[in-house]
């Protein structure tokens, strides 16, 4: 039988409540919202948290909304919210194709969007989703509220900037005009943590040329999830066929991939290519239908 | 500490451990042991219970979590002696071998039902895509689903009636 080992259970029914919660408990603390990687984490004692601060009652951050130019996301936000959403549907296939291929149904009623991020798993897809649209992470703590870009959210594997009394409490993402999104995943078996998954974004000009673009790579070591370099090498240029190939192939050698049970470096390095060239033509065709 | 939980209607209540598993407070502490456990890594499926209605892995829900909540396990599908339509569609339509990802698979199926009351077999395939039955038998259960679906117009036609 797997059980956590002991710890104490507060909970909030407040955001101040929750950091006053994580405050008093001086780094030992952990939030727990829907607790799909932190619970099976503390039963195999690869988390060890002295106290849990359950924060399911904190409601007001379940939410996704326009807001101005942006669409904002709470951290209660479960994953089928974020499959469901018309309003994310509307502005980024991206987010619908994640999560389709996050877990299963059931792990999507519970698992939240906050709890994803903060946990940082390397192969988790909506940190790379983020990092594509450049979203912002919205942190608060006691004297007041800061705001991180996504790629300066990830300090390295299961580790980022969200301080022992702080909470994310909401990720906001620009909406672009003109844009096309994808997400490409090759998984072993339905379900799984990604081999290797790529998200993008592309926003065309009125000429046809690249505008901007966004490049996330999931469970391939890549720095803070993305590949700047090949966004660059594609930004003010026509998305050719050769153009993106360029750009495949500059993601697949700037990625740090790690051998492990799910495939070899050099197979992962295929995997990135190969997905990078299908999200980006993927992308560039929904955004030239969206430019006419 | 002490929690109270809405159990198939039942008010429940136990001094519990913060780290007892939803899915052991309901088999060792309820003794409802309907509710199969079986990979604890939240992968099966086998634990699925409803969480205000709807389907969770109770494997990896704490029992403290569920305070003040309603859960319903596979003893709380029937009224009475009337077994849900489900039930009946998995005995119909053979959507069983060995029964142990049955009571999960079962509430997955209510819960679908009861958010859409005609799913295709893409929608039943897609809402099970949690719960494994490793007797291969998702064809009949696909089937027993379906069954379901025919049947409950009736049922409710009889219910009016009686």
């Amino acid at each position: 039988m797997q059980v956590p080992a002991p710890f104490d259970y507060e909970r909030a029914n407040t955001v101040e409540e929750a950091i006053a919660l994580l405050d008093r408990g001086g780094g030992s603390a952990r939030l727990v919202a829907g607790g799909h990687s932190l619970l099976p984490m503390m039963k195999l004692r690869l988390a060890r948290p002295e106290t849990l601060v359950d924060i399911n009652a904190l409601t007001d951050l379940d939410y996704i909304r326009v807001e101005g130019n942006e669409i904002a996301i709470g951290a209660t936000t479960r994953h089928h919210a974020v499959l469901d959403s018309a309003v994310l549907a509307e502005h980024y296939r991206i987010f619908a194709e994640a999560e389709r291929v996050i877990a299963d149904p059931l792990v999507r009623n519970r698992g939240t969007v906050g709890g994803s991020m903060c946990q940082a798993d390397p192969a988790e897809d909506l940190s790379a989703v983020f990092s594509a649209l450049r979203a912002v992470a919205v942190i608060r703590s006691g004297s007041g509220t800061r705001s991180v870009p996504v790629r300066g959210f990830h300090v390295g594997p299961y580790e980022t900037v969200v301080g022992d009394a702080e909470i994310l409490v909401e990720v906001r993402v620009p909406i672009r005009s003109g844009t096309g999104s994808a997400y490409e995943k090759v998984e072993r078996r339905a379900g799984d943590y990604a081999v290797a998954a790529v998200g993008a974004f592309v926003q065309l000009d009125a000429a046809g040329a690249v505008a901007d673009v966004g490049i996330g790579l999931t469970a391939v070591g890549a720095e803070h999830f993305t590949c700047e370099e090949a966004e660059v090498s594609l930004r003010g240029t026509p998305p050719s066929e050769e153009a993106i190939a360029r750009a495949a192939a500059t993601c697949a050698e700037r990625c740090n991939p790690r051998a492990d049970q799910r495939g070899p470096v050099d197979y992962k390095r295929h995997l990135v290519g190969v997905l990078v060239r299908r999200a980006l033509t993927r992308s560039t065709a929904s955004a030239s239908r969206e430019v006419g | 500490m002490e929690i109270s939980v809405r159990v198939n209607g039942s008010h429940t209540e136990a001094d519990v451990e913060p780290r007892l598993l939803l899915v052991h407070y309901l088999r060792e502490t309820l003794g409802l042991t309907g509710t199969h456990w079986g990979c604890d890594t939240s992968n099966c499926g086998a634990c699925t219970v409803l969480l205000d209605g709807v389907p969770v892995k109770s494997c990896t829900v704490l029992a403290v979590m569920a305070e003040g909540h309603d859960v319903t396990t596979v003893e709380g599908l029937a009224k009475g002696d009337a077994l849900d339509p489900v039930q009946r569609g998995f005995m119909e339509e053979h959507g069983l071998q060995c029964g142990f990802c049955t009571p999960g698979m079962m509430l997955t199926a209510r819960a679908l039902l009861n958010g859409n009351a005609d799913p295709d077999e893409k929608s039943i395939r897609e809402a099970i895509s949690g719960n494994l039955c490793r007797c291969t038998g998702y064809e009949n259960i696909v089937r027993a689903v379906r069954w379901a679906v025919e049947h409950s117009a009736a049922d409710e036609t009889e219910e009016a009636a009686v």
